[in-house]
């Protein structure tokens, strides 16, 4: 890992922390209040405030992921530094991918 | 010497790195220590053994091997500390090449210092005025913390990220990077924060502490790495140092 890639993963969980807290707090609030799917959509429908929220809630995690998944495999596996970044980038767009998904389902459909 | 028996049955590693473990019988004696064992062998009973020590007072660095599964200055590891059992098995410090029985190839260890850039690079000509330092600055504090590392290589040996990473520095170049990192003297930092922001550098480690928990001059690899992270770091973002490739 160089001091770039470092940064990024840093700086992403440090955005992350807040971020996971008050995810745990919605899940608990969603929970205790007995909302059903149909509630928390009616919430979230049109909400540029959850859109943003998960929008870099979701990106924050594709980087950070996809940091650790390089690191592992470029100490752990056999492949090359390289070729482990290749598959990280891939690994990071495809949790992009399901995350926008997630969120276009939360907010827009 | 109460209560110690009089014998003491020692395993030491024989050959190279396909050898095996040959074990001796060494009279017990009292405040002997593992390099005393391991000298012992070699002068009565075996002088094929190879090894390699100098000052045996804990102050060069050459002696270190591992002693019951744990790299050690085996100068001054006393006997009774390690062979509760009456066993010791002492071999060749890990994460270097052996190149016979308990001596190991070290240049690695200190191409990696210079890689770290740890070689001191003035910033005054011997026609300029002493610098003048006070030692109680936080700069110097920082630089005085890990000015007493001997070069043993028992960080080294200990290191988990040196034995998943070839290319990682260790915790010895880097803590004396982060020495020089700090000493107000030096003019040699924007090349060091480079070297050792690029793969294989400061970022590789893990902080398991092993450095930290295996020092026998009990200086702490693992904080002066975290320093080394910090001041990388800043350095990146002011655009002191660019990303390596990797």
């Amino acid at each position: 890992m160089n001091v770039r890639l470092y940064v990024w993963q840093r700086a992403t969980a440090a955005l992350m922390a807040p971020l996971v807290l008050i995810h745990i707090a919605v899940i608990f609030y969603a929970t205790r209040q007995n909302l059903t799917a149909a509630d928390i959509l009616s919430r979230t429908h049109g909400s540029i405030v959850w859109a943003a929220y998960y929008g870099i809630f979701v990106a924050a995690v594709s980087i950070h992921a996809s940091i650790g998944v390089r690191n592992i495999l470029a100490e752990w596996s056999p492949l090359s530094e390289r070729r482990a970044g290749l598959f990280a980038v891939v690994v990071g767009m495809v949790l992009m991918l399901l995350g926008v998904h997630a969120i276009v389902a939360l907010v827009v459909t | 010497m109460p209560e110690t028996p009089s014998e003491l049955s020692v395993s030491l590693w024989r050959g190279g790195e396909d050898g095996h473990y040959r074990t001796y019988i060494v009279p017990r004696r009292e405040s002997q220590t593992v390099l005393d064992v391991v000298t012992f062998v070699q002068r009565h009973l075996d002088p094929t053994l190879s090894y390699r020590f100098a000052c045996r007072v804990g102050v060069c660095g050459s002696c270190a091997m591992t002693v019951n599964g744990r790299p050690r200055w085996t100068c001054r590891t006393h006997v009774a500390k390690v062979a509760g059992s009456g066993r010791l098995q002492i071999g060749p410090l890990q994460n270097l090449a052996v190149i016979k029985d308990l001596t190991t190839d070290m240049e690695q260890f200190f191409q990696k210092w210079q890689q770290a850039k740890g070689v001191f690079a003035p910033s005054r000509t011997r026609n300029e005025a002493v610098a003048e330092i006070r030692p109680g600055t936080p700069a110097r504090v920082a630089a005085d913390a890990a000015i007493e590392c001997i070069n043993c290589g028992v960080c080294y040996a200990g290191c988990d990220t040196v034995r998943w990473n070839a290319a990682y520095l260790g915790p010895a170049a880097l803590t004396r990077a982060w020495t020089l990192v700090n000493d107000e003297r030096d003019a040699g930092n924007a090349a060091r924060l480079q070297a050792i922001s690029a793969s294989g550098g400061c970022h590789a480690c893990h902080s398991h502490q092993s450095c930290q928990e295996l020092c026998p001059q009990a200086l702490n690899p693992t904080a002066a790495i975290a320093g080394l992270k910090r001041r990388t770091a800043a350095a990146y973002l002011k655009g002191e140092i660019k990303a390596n490739k990797g």
